[in-house]
């Protein structure tokens, strides 16, 4: 066993620093703030994506009527999310705009966004929907720092505002800043908890299964650990004539 | 005689039931100091099992259709009663099989499990490794995602670089000039059929050769040397109930180990599922990095460290198949006067020691991108990698080896 130790905590100094030297790397992504068990706030985030994101972006495996599991019964969906009346509660999340003209418009098809959330971690998404700009460069108008020369233009502009680019040099040193240059409907706290909410609902609509896993994981790993005590007990009754 | 006495003499007069019960089973004797590693044998047909059984369920709504296969997972993933259950515990056993047989592997380069009796009984498992590795890459396909497709195509691309056939070799692999629905259709009936029937009949051969020539243990040593009056050996008990109980709780641990990453981390960090993998496969658009699931990169990070020789990648794809057929010889590589590590000079150690280091050091820069000073490490280690197996013969004959014990220690 003691060779085995030594030949363990020989291959863990050899490689630990590899990988804490690997991870950092990369652009500052602000934490969303997600949390699944925040119904209300699925609700909000389901609402403003239903009336902006599905303009254009389907979500071709999310069925309206799979939101029971943040508490909305099929009437609440209908009435709320104002499903049009040839759309049936138990059809998949389609996009308004047809995907060829959408091409057309925007240069790329708006992707599906059922699993963008597990494309694109929810970091992500919240500081990518926040980092729209200003930029005359671009035929829509529109740039984002995290997702440089996207396609999409800013379609909440209405409600965070207008920002500016500003780029400041300071002794070789540049830092770059969005500033608001023109307010929207939305303070800038009141857009960061919209964002907030619409990246929560993209997160449970990237794996609904979220909802149950973790309290179904809880009782199986209970009933192994019992189990555990219980057969480890058996084995040393089994093995206890064995010398 | 009782009626259930009767049944069994009644199938024993036409089948061997009595006998090969006793034969495989309750007279099965295996060494009693079987320690931690000796989990994984029994552990490794667990998880075919799983991996059998989750399978069959997937299969049953997964479409293995290029326009329908990555809506088919979701479909599993949302519609399907207990489906996302059904494709979690699959991709957690897939990269758990690998874990597995990596341990399994390891116990016997550390015991020397390989030596003579049992050279034969270590081939048959390389070949099993080389299936699953083959199963495994087909299973990747099957999502339909962009890493799917572009390690498909990188891996299959390999292939086109062998001389003069190559090119051919890599169509008739794909059954097109890009990887397609046909590719798709056609790993599909290989991950679901013709390898697991393959992997199962092999698995069979690797237990009977297991059952002539009986388990190594911990010391190196062999327990058919002392026998007793009944020709039973001294250090040895029955297969069952010792070791069915004991490899009972090493099935109940490793179930709490995977259950753990099932519910709480199935994607592992990125590594279990690949984020890039929740983009539907566009054969347009090739993703800016393709690194191929955990278990394959230190076989890639060999082939990414041999230069390309005459503007072929060729010797780089020797490289990579070498450094996985070299185990095959390690029966005839090893000169060491014992088995186990426990009576191994320190020559031995530290090789060892160097291999490992260098197995997960490539694992882990096959996933990272190829910049100039990290494919300097990878040729350090690509040539320690090799330099474990062929100066084994060497470095194994001067090492200084203490006296084995005559019989096998048991506190």
């Amino acid at each position: 066993m003691k060779t085995i130790k030594k030949l363990c905590a020989a291959v863990l100094l050899l490689v630990m620093p590899a990988v804490a030297g690997a991870s950092g790397a990369g652009m500052h992504l602000d934490k969303a703030p997600v949390n699944l068990q925040d119904l209300a706030s699925l609700q909000r985030g389901v609402k403003l994506f239903t009336s902006r994101c599905l303009a254009c972006h389907g979500a071709s495996s999310m069925r309206y009527n799979r939101l029971k599991d943040i508490g909305m019964t099929e009437e609440e969906v209908k009435k709320k999310l104002e499903l049009p009346e040839d759309v049936k509660i138990g059809s998949t999340m389609q996009a308004a705009m047809d995907p060829n003209s959408a091409k057309l418009a925007y240069g790329v098809a708006p992707p599906d966004l059922s699993v963008i959330s597990r494309s694109r971690s929810a970091d992500w998404l919240y500081t990518y929907l926040r980092s729209f700009h200003l930029d005359k460069t671009r035929a829509s108008g529109w740039n984002n720092t995290v997702f440089p020369n996207v396609g999409m233009p800013h379609v909440l502009a209405d409600l965070q505002g207008e920002l500016e680019l500003k780029i400041e040099k300071q002794a070789g040193h540049e830092t770059r800043k969005l500033v608001l240059a023109t307010p929207g409907t939305l303070k800038p706290a009141e857009y960061d908890a919209a964002i907030a909410d619409l990246t929560n609902y993209l997160v449970y609509m990237g794996e609904p299964a979220k909802m149950v896993r973790y309290k179904l994981g809880m009782i199986v790993l209970g009933f192994l650990f019992a189990l555990f005590v219980l057969i480890f007990m058996l084995k040393k009754e089994v093995w206890k004539d064995i010398h | 005689m009782n009626l259930a006495a009767k049944l069994v003499g009644w199938i024993d007069q036409r089948f061997p039931l009595v006998s090969t019960v006793k034969a495989h089973v309750t007279e099965y004797y295996a060494p009693k100091n079987f320690n931690f590693w000796y989990f994984f044998g029994s552990l490794a047909l667990l998880v075919l099992v799983i991996q059998i059984v989750s399978g069959i369920f997937l299969t049953m709504n997964y479409k293995p259709d290029a326009l329908f296969a990555f809506a088919s997972v979701e479909y599993i993933m949302r519609d399907v009663q207990w489906g996302w259950l059904l494709r979690y515990i699959h991709s957690t056993g897939a990269s758990m099989f690998f874990v597995v047989i990596y341990l399994h592997m390891f116990r016997g380069l550390m015991y020397g499990s390989y030596r003579n009796p049992r050279e034969l009984l270590w081939i048959v498992g390389m070949i099993l490794y080389l299936v699953l590795m083959a199963e495994a890459f087909m299973g990747y396909l099957l999502p339909w995602g962009q890493m799917s497709f572009w390690g498909a195509q990188v891996i299959i691309n390999l292939f086109s670089s062998v001389p003069v056939i190559g090119p051919d070799l890599a169509i008739l692999i794909r059954g097109d000039y890009v990887v397609s629905d046909i590719t798709l259709n056609r790993f599909f009936a290989l991950h679901v059929i013709a390898i697991p029937l393959v992997l199962v009949l092999i698995v069979v051969v690797h237990l009977i050769a297991l059952h002539e020539v009986g388990s190594n243990n911990p010391d190196g040593v062999e327990i058919k040397k002392y026998k007793d009056a009944n020709g039973k050996p001294l250090d040895g008990i029955p297969f069952h109930p010792y070791y069915t109980i004991k490899d009972g709780v090493g099935a109940v641990g490793f179930l709490i180990v995977f259950c753990a990453v099932l519910f709480f981390a199935p994607d592992m960090g990125g590594y279990f599922l690949e984020y890039n993998n929740f983009v539907p496969a566009n054969p347009m658009k090739t993703p800016e990095h393709i690194a191929p699931v955990w278990y394959f990169t230190p076989y890639y990070a060999i082939l990414r460290a041999v230069p390309p020789m005459f503007g072929s990648q060729f010797p780089g794809v020797v490289a990579m198949g070498v450094a996985t057929v070299i185990f095959f010889f390690l029966p005839w590589l090893d000169r060491g006067k014992v088995k186990s590590i426990r009576y191994r000079g320190p020559i031995y150690k530290i090789f060892l020691a160097l291999f490992v280091v260098s197995f997960i050091g490539l694992g882990w820069l096959g996933l990272m991108p190829a910049t100039p000073a990290y494919t300097v490490i990878s040729r350090v280690l690509a040539v320690i990698y090799f330099a474990f197996f062929l100066l084994m013969p060497w470095y194994t004959r001067i090492d200084k080896c203490k006296p084995e014990p005559d019989r096998v220690t048991f506190k």
